[in-house]
């Protein structure tokens, strides 16, 4: 059960509100019961005062009915347990319970305690000195006493009565009790109020702390938790949704780019082990086979050579011999794919290829009645290529036509060239500060490259921020916690020198700008705050566009399905059943891939030859010129 | 004690082959013997004379190139060629780099292998007869700067940076008298060990030549295809085939043979 983050979380939060709030209602409680008694202490004082201004004429007067009227009435009060006044010698003379008048009072009691304490009577007493809380009978509630020692005062022993000598400092002792039943009450009652609040509030707050927990942390972890255990089972494609905008719904975003990036991965895996298990399978496959070729192709020739004069014979035989030439070079076609070699590259022209492309099927193409429209490029520029395998790319493609369209077609063969931004193709190799530290990063790469090293300062933390190496593209690594859009510093890892360009502001937020400088090749700029996504690289931007070669083979067949789309290019996916032995497409996609280039398929489902609506368009993207720089 | 005679020893794992070889051979009125096994093989070369072996390179126990590094380990000096049905041309540069006369993938036809019978039996014969110094096998010497691809053709880097291209003397003197020569068309590329050549003879064979490197075709020696007797006269200079670009050059140089080397 304390597995669970969520009862940690409520565990510890109730364990600091007990001790919080305990603590708290039991100083609160102490501090108002100390009020409390100060407040009585102080109204006994002044009862005891009031008490002896009362009797003060009366004692003048040496009145002694009158002093005890006095007495008695104000002992009357409920509220008052006793009002006594003794004489020096501890002799009771006034009381408000009569029994207790002429009773003598020992010196060591409580009452007497504080002022006789040394043998010697104190003359004068603090008030706190002068009051004593305690327990008359066990059974009976505490009682506060108070005691006002009566000075002599020259009126005292100036009056008629002599009752008093001029000598004595202290008269008696005038002997306030007040019962403090009530006041214990009240202060139970608000021990009982203190502690029910307390419990009462740690509830609530247990509740609060378990709902909110419940909703915001244990729902999340459970969806996270379940996800992972998801992805671990092979639910690779297992989204995550609605887990909010805290750091929670972060991490489960980030879960799931990285598990589409996961899934793209392993996609890419999957199939280049194909490619490579296919590689050993055709190596295998063609060894065993062309020995019984051998064997087939010498035994026929001998008979042909045998059989001069049978020419029926020699017709049938001539059919073997040709089909097992066939069979020899299909098979040596397996071997060139097994062998995935590298390209051999020279300058050529793509024009020329697909004349000689097409001048191999030219004969199909005849005989299936399909017609070629060439839309070529009169400025079709030269490429880095090998002939070779680009025009087997052109043929399979040519073949592939003829056989979705079938009887009756054309086929567009369009070649052109274009030019596409630098942005988001060209990589940075190269980045220093302005002490000429390397800031590339080999040890941490984005998309496969080295990545671009920066110290970052951001709201306190220190980090490093790794930049994407392709010019403007944003799969930035930030190590720290990124508030985006503060002001961050940003410096070289080695020197700590700035990146940042004080001059400069990014044109969209306004924030800082940082400069680094690459070798030779001027100087790329970006947002540091990295609120946008706003990039500068003036040096290839005024190069101008990269120049890519284009080429489309389109047909007006009977198209691809859109659930076969995505599986063309995968090795032994055909649709031509006992026809095709499924390497083409596969093929071609490794041998655009080894030219640093792409290609691409659209396709429409048409009902041919009744509606000629579908057809299925390649189109092939080849760099011009210099590729090296280039993703 | 006198070792017995016999033309071609075929070592192949694959019954087919030896039986489809050992036909072919008969047709030639050659003898032929045979085993399974490298090992097998090297009781037999101890046992007779062989002019010519024939060595399948994917074997059990000791493949093809063991066989032909044990046999120059012997100082055994028949001439091999080889041959696999896994015909990539790695084997086929690995084959020719360790000393192969010649390479043959599988499946090959009757005509192919008669003419490899031929080359081979007539290089065996060169061979022999340089060893005992007859006179009348006169080679002309490939030239000092040249590089040669096994002893069939060879190589001259010119200053421009291009790359002159030949049959060797001695492949001619293998295939000689050259009725026609039929070569690649310029613009098209050359691979290593690949053929790039083809020699027709008086006697309807058609002998490969296999390309000493990797490059684009840039000319071609159109002199020499009207005169195919420039070949057996001038060999290493009015003979050349083909003027290319090479494209691998610093990586198949490594294989190749100084034919400085020769002299000594």
């Amino acid at each position: 059960m304390f597995r669970k983050i969520g009862t940690k979380l409520i565990l510890v939060v109730s364990v600091t509100a007990v001790i919080i709030i305990g603590v708290f209602s039991y100083f609160n409680i102490e501090r108002q019961t100390e009020v409390l008694r100060a407040e009585v202490q102080r109204h006994a004082n002044q009862l005891s005062e009031s008490v002896k201004n009362a009797t003060r004429f009366a004692m003048l007067k040496n009145d002694r009915d009158y002093i005890q009227q006095i007495i008695d009435r104000i002992g009357k009060d409920p509220a008052i347990n006793d009002v006594k006044i003794m004489n020096k010698e501890g002799e009771i003379i006034y009381s408000s319970r009569p029994d207790n008048i002429g009773k003598m009072l020992d010196k060591q009691a409580q009452s007497c305690y504080a002022c006789h304490a040394a043998n010697r009577p104190l003359e004068k007493l603090s008030m706190k000195n002068r009051t004593r809380i305690f327990t008359a009978n066990p059974d009976s509630a505490q009682v506060l006493g108070i005691i006002n020692p009566i000075y002599n005062e020259p009126s005292c022993f100036e009056s008629d009565c002599h009752a008093h000598e001029p000598s004595a400092k202290v008269l008696g002792v005038l002997d306030v009790t007040i019962s403090l039943k009530d006041i214990e009450k009240q202060i139970q009652s608000n021990e009982i109020q203190g502690a029910v609040f307390a419990v009462v509030a740690i509830v609530a707050i247990g509740f609060i702390i378990g709902f909110f927990v419940k909703r915001y942390v244990d729902q999340p972890v459970k969806e996270l938790v379940n996800a992972t255990e998801q992805v671990a089972a092979g639910n690779i494609n297992y989204k995550i949704t609605n887990l909010g905008k805290d750091e929670l719904g972060k991490l489960g975003r980030s879960f799931n780019d990285m598990t589409k990036k996961l899934d793209e991965t392993s996609q890419q895996l999957y199939q280049s082990t194909k490619m490579a298990s296919l590689g050993q399978l055709a190596a295998g496959v063609a060894h065993e086979i062309n020995n019984p070729l051998t064997g087939v192709l010498t035994y026929s020739s001998f008979l042909l050579k045998r059989t001069k004069d049978n020419p029926q014979m020699q017709e049938d035989l001539n059919v073997i011999v040709r089909e097992t030439m066939r069979s020899r070079e299909i098979v040596k076609g397996l071997l060139d794919f097994a062998r995935q070699s590298v390209p051999k590259k020279s300058l050529c022209n793509l024009n020329e290829i697909l004349d000689r492309a097409i001048a191999v099927v030219s004969n199909q193409l005849k005989l299936n009645r399909i017609t070629i429209e060439r839309i070529n490029d009169p400025e079709l520029p030269e490429i880095t290529a090998d002939a070779n395998q680009i025009q087997q790319v052109f043929l399979n493609l040519f073949v592939n036509g003829i056989d979705a369209i079938g009887q009756d077609g054309k086929i567009t063969v369009r070649t052109s060239h274009t030019s596409l931004s630098p942005r988001g193709i060209t990589q940075i190799k190269n980045a220093v500060c302005g002490k000429t530290h390397s800031l590339i990063d080999p040890q941490h790469k984005i998309g496969g490259m080295p990545s671009i090293k920066m110290k970052i300062k951001s709201n306190g933390n220190e980090g490093f921020v790794h930049l994407d190496p392709v010019y403007g593209n944003h799969r930035h690594y930030f190590g720290i916690n990124l508030d985006k859009g503060s002001s961050n510093t940003l410096s070289c890892p080695t020197c700590d020198m700035s990146l940042i360009d004080k001059t400069a502001k990014c044109p969209e937020c306004g924030g800082p700008v940082y400069k680094i400088q690459v070798p030779n090749q001027g100087f790329i700029e970006g947002c540091a705050s990295f609120k946008d996504s706003w990039q500068r690289w003036g040096y290839v931007d005024a190069a101008g566009e990269k120049k890519f070669v284009e080429i489309d083979i389109a047909d007006n067949g009977c198209g691809i399905p859109a659930e076969n789309l995505s599986k063309i290019f995968e090795p032994f996916f055909s649709t031509k059943g006992q026809r095709g032995t499924g390497l083409g497409l596969s093929v071609i996609w490794g041998i655009i891939d080894n030219h640093n280039g792409v290609i691409s398929v659209q396709s429409e489902v048409g009902t041919p030859p009744a509606g000629k609506t579908g057809g299925t368009t390649f189109s092939i993207r080849l760099p011009q010129g210099n590729t090296k720089s280039f993703v | 004690m006198m070792k017995s005679h016999c033309n071609i020893l075929i070592i192949d794992d694959e019954q087919v082959i030896i039986d489809s070889i050992s036909k072919i051979a008969s047709l030639e009125e050659l003898s032929v013997d045979s085993s399974l096994l490298g090992k097998d093989a090297f009781k037999k070369i101890s046992e007779k004379d062989f002019d010519l072996i024939i060595c399948d390179i994917m074997l059990p126990e000791m493949d093809g190139f063991q066989i032909i590094n044990e046999l120059a380990k012997r100082n055994i000096e028949t001439p091999v060629i080889m041959t696999t049905g896994y015909s990539t041309i790695e084997n086929a540069v690995k084959s020719l780099y360790l000393g192969a006369i010649d390479f043959i993938p599988k499946p090959f036809t009757i005509d192919e292998m008669i003419s490899l019978i031929h080359r081979g039996m007539r290089y065996s014969k060169l061979l022999a007869a340089k060893k005992k110094n007859v006179e009348s096998v006169l080679l002309v010497p490939c030239p000092a700067k040249y590089y040669r691809l096994g002893y069939s053709c060879w190589m001259n880097k010119e200053l421009d940076g291009s790359v002159l291209i030949g049959a060797t003397d001695f492949f001619i003197k293998t295939v000689e008298p050259v009725r026609q020569i039929e070569l690649l068309n310029h613009g098209e590329i050359l691979t290593q060990a690949s053929p790039c050549a083809k020699f027709r003879t008086d006697d309807e064979l058609a002998h490969p030549l296999y390309s000493v490197l990797s490059g684009n075709i840039i000319e071609r020696n159109e002199k020499v295809i009207e005169q195919p007797e420039l070949l057996e006269k001038d060999p290493y200079f009015d003979g050349w085939l083909y003027r290319i670009i090479p494209t691998e050059f610093d990586y198949e140089m490594k294989i190749l043979i100084p034919c400085s080397s020769d002299r000594s």
